[in-house]
């Protein structure tokens, strides 16, 4: 049984791992089919990890950490907003614009606060996201398989793992089954027609933003309150650009979205133990090689050796109503 | 709408984008509970005041000409290119190969050899990017910053577990022998009878840096390839049309920028630590964006704002040591700048336009 166990612990991990990503990519999505490009995922995430942070640790109650933390990503979605959207400045310099903004002033912040060299107070009891024990999970464990597997890898995570999982449905529905989504996905390929259909291209995309910034806001609160207990510095560490490397795998869509995020999250989770591939697979890897995989595994996927992805026709243009 | 006037685009619209960059600065220093104003005071004092200061915000500065110039010159073919850091990173094991490696008889030849070594390591570290964009569509802005994070991954392991000599323990490697130790600002000027201060690191890369803006200064407008390059930013498909290989200018403007940000590193790399460190660049690749943006992709314009982040850098770390203001303020200031400059420029542009049609047309009425 002990390969099950590793193998449980190891997907266990993978699971937890994937969540941010997850609603990151989620994010990605929704901003990028409504033709908005958006290097800035990666600082939104910061923003509402430090934010969740810290007002989860002055509060003491981890559901108005992620409040603020939603909060903040909003505002920067905001300023991402009005720069690509109202000033049609190019989205990609105002992404990377976010980034440095949310890497500079979260540690500003801190320090100013805490003064802890840039990182939140630790969060304990109600100021982070607790394990959820699934129903009989405790009484189910002792099943072989089948009770392992409930108990050691679906049960037992914070509620924003389940919630990320939960987004993935809701996100395909909102997409494919109803109105806004499908004049989401048209703002996304041709703007002119929805313009000419009476419909403000503006207000569309601001609500797509906006989206991607609750969604982001998610993701971060969930780094700093239930991945770990308090903000560090650059904690996202890539993560916002690997969610968009996710989302072209995915070829901008919501369940394969999860996918390829499973899949950045196991190479997380392996590197995260290298004694386990060394005892399966008995040769050592370099930590450093299993460091930057994921960023490796992004790189191949970019280069298309996984298929060929054509992202939404009007992306990263602003669009400029014909006179 | 009427064309902006020249003068206007040049100095105007830069030095408002730079004063919202600076209030919105003032205002974060206030929020976090510190004075602006002495905060200037004490910039101005650390970076200017002695030549002390001025030897590190020149010190400073040449590494933002370089990567400023790196970013511009991809910015001319409409590419890119966030990988500076870690071309620049690479250009450093460039350095260190050719420093220890190869006997050098003196500094001269040295830094000739270093130059090129960082100048080839960081194009090729900037081809693959280049490639896959060209012939893959990949796209470059997330294929360069990833490979920032395996230059990290690369440098950390190479440094761990090949450079560092037995004996220590630094994840670095050993001195550079001292045939290869550049002559410092100070070395220079004693000549001139100026004291420069001994005790700062900027040293004879500086001038290379002012060779390389009149180099890119010389390609960008004085040369078929640079009349490409730009051809092909202004428009690829008409570029291609007029018989410019897309492939071909794609890896060579790639080629040019990250070979003058692996460059960046002979100041710190053999200039100032005289040994290849982890992150070596401390983030002066990033800043490169900052300052290309700044300087409209124009060679002059990069010197002056990597000046004037020279100048910030310098006075933010006199700020990290004497006020409770933490060195990451610079970070701020550099995406605001990048902010107003490049995302938010029509906020600052269609004003002034405005403005400038009004007093035009009161003009003519008159």
């Amino acid at each position: 049984m002990d390969i099950l166990n590793d193998l449980i612990t190891v997907l266990n991990s993978t699971l937890r791992l994937s969540t941010p990503l997850l609603l990151a990519c989620l994010a990605g999505l929704f901003s990028e089919r409504a033709g908005i490009f958006d290097i800035g995922l990666e600082g939104k995430m910061l923003c509402a990890a430090f934010f969740s942070g810290a007002v989860a640790a002055i509060t003491g109650s981890v559901w108005i950490g992620l409040a603020a933390g939603i909060a903040s990503s909003l505002a920067l979605s905001a300023l991402h907003g009005i720069a690509s959207i109202t000033f049609r400045g190019n989205q990609l310099i105002s992404g990377v614009a976010i980034n440095f903004f949310a890497a500079g002033m979260t540690v500003l912040v801190a320090q100013s606060w805490f003064k802890q060299g840039g990182r939140t107070p630790s969060l304990t009891g109600n100021g982070r996201f607790n394990a959820v024990e699934l129903p009989l999970a405790e009484s189910l464990k002792d099943i072989p398989f089948l009770g392992h597997i409930y108990n050691g890898l679906i049960s037992g995570h914070t509620i924003l793992v389940y919630i990320a999982l939960l987004v993935v449905p809701v996100t395909w529905w909102i997409l494919y089954r109803t109105r806004f989504g499908l004049r989401l996905r048209a703002v996304g390929e041709a703007p002119e027609a929805v313009d000419t259909a009476g419909i403000s291209v503006i207000h569309l995309r601001f609500a797509a933003v906006g989206i991607c910034g609750v969604l982001c806001g998610i993701a971060g609160a969930y780094l700093a309150t239930g991945l770990q207990a308090g903000f560090v510095k650059d904690m996202t560490a890539g993560r916002g650009y690997i969610a968009l490397a996710a989302l072209i795998f995915a070829k901008w869509r919501p369940w394969y979205a999860l996918m390829s995020c499973l899949l950045f999250g196991f190479l997380q989770a392996i590197a995260l133990r290298p004694d386990l591939i060394e005892a399966y697979l008995s040769f050592k890897v370099q930590v450093q090689l299993l460091d930057v995989l994921p960023y490796i595994l992004t790189v191949i996927i970019l280069a298309g050796f996984v298929g060929k992805a054509t992202p939404p026709r009007a992306g990263g243009e602003p669009y400029v109503k014909e006179q | 709408m009427q064309k902006i006037p020249q003068w206007a685009d040049v100095v105007l619209v830069p030095l408002i984008s730079l004063l919202l960059a600076a209030i919105i600065s003032a205002l974060v220093i206030i929020a976090i509970g510190q004075d602006p104003i002495e905060a200037v005071k004490l910039m101005v004092i650390g970076a200017l005041g002695s030549t002390y200061g001025w030897g590190y915000t020149l010190y400073y500065a040449t590494n933002f000409i370089f990567t400023g110039l790196a970013v511009s010159v991809a910015f001319h073919a409409k590419l890119f290119n966030i990988g500076g850091e870690g071309q620049a990173m690479i250009g450093g094991l460039g350095v260190a190969i050719a420093a220890l490696y190869i006997p050098w008889p003196h500094w001269s030849i040295a830094l000739l050899g270093c130059t090129c070594s960082a100048a080839i390591f960081g194009a090729l570290w900037g081809y693959l990017p280049a490639i896959l964009q060209a012939k893959r569509g990949s796209h470059i802005v997330i294929t360069t910053i990833m490979f920032n994070f395996i230059a990290a991954g690369l440098l950390n392991y190479v440094l761990v577990n090949v450079m560092r000599p037995p004996a220590s323990m630094d994840p670095a490697t050993a001195s550079f022998p001292p045939a290869t130790h550049l002559p410092t600002l100070h070395d220079l000027l004693m000549p001139l009878g100026i004291n420069f201060s001994r005790t700062t690191p900027a040293n004879i890369t500086f001038l290379i840096a002012f060779l390389a803006a009149v180099f890119v200064w010389l390609l960008i407008w004085k040369t078929r390839l640079g009349y490409s390059i730009r051809s092909f930013g202004q428009s690829g498909s008409a570029a291609k049309y007029a018989g410019i290989n897309p492939v071909k200018i794609t890896v060579i403007t790639m080629l040019i920028s990250g070979g003058l940000a692996g460059m960046m590193s002979i100041n710190t790399t053999m200039g100032e630590a005289e040994r290849l460190i982890l992150n070596a660049p401390e983030g002066a690749g990033f800043i490169g964006i900052a300052v290309a943006l700044m300087g409209r992709s124009h060679p002059l314009g990069v010197v002056l704002a990597s000046l004037l982040f020279g100048f910030l850098y310098q006075g933010g770390a006199e700020l990290a040591m004497w006020m409770a203001i933490p060195r990451e303020l610079i970070v701020v200031i550099q995406a605001l700048v990048i902010l107003f400059t490049g995302a938010l420029d029509n906020m600052v542009r269609l004003p002034i336009n405005a403005l400038l049609t009004i007093i035009q047309k009161s003009g003519d009425a008159k």
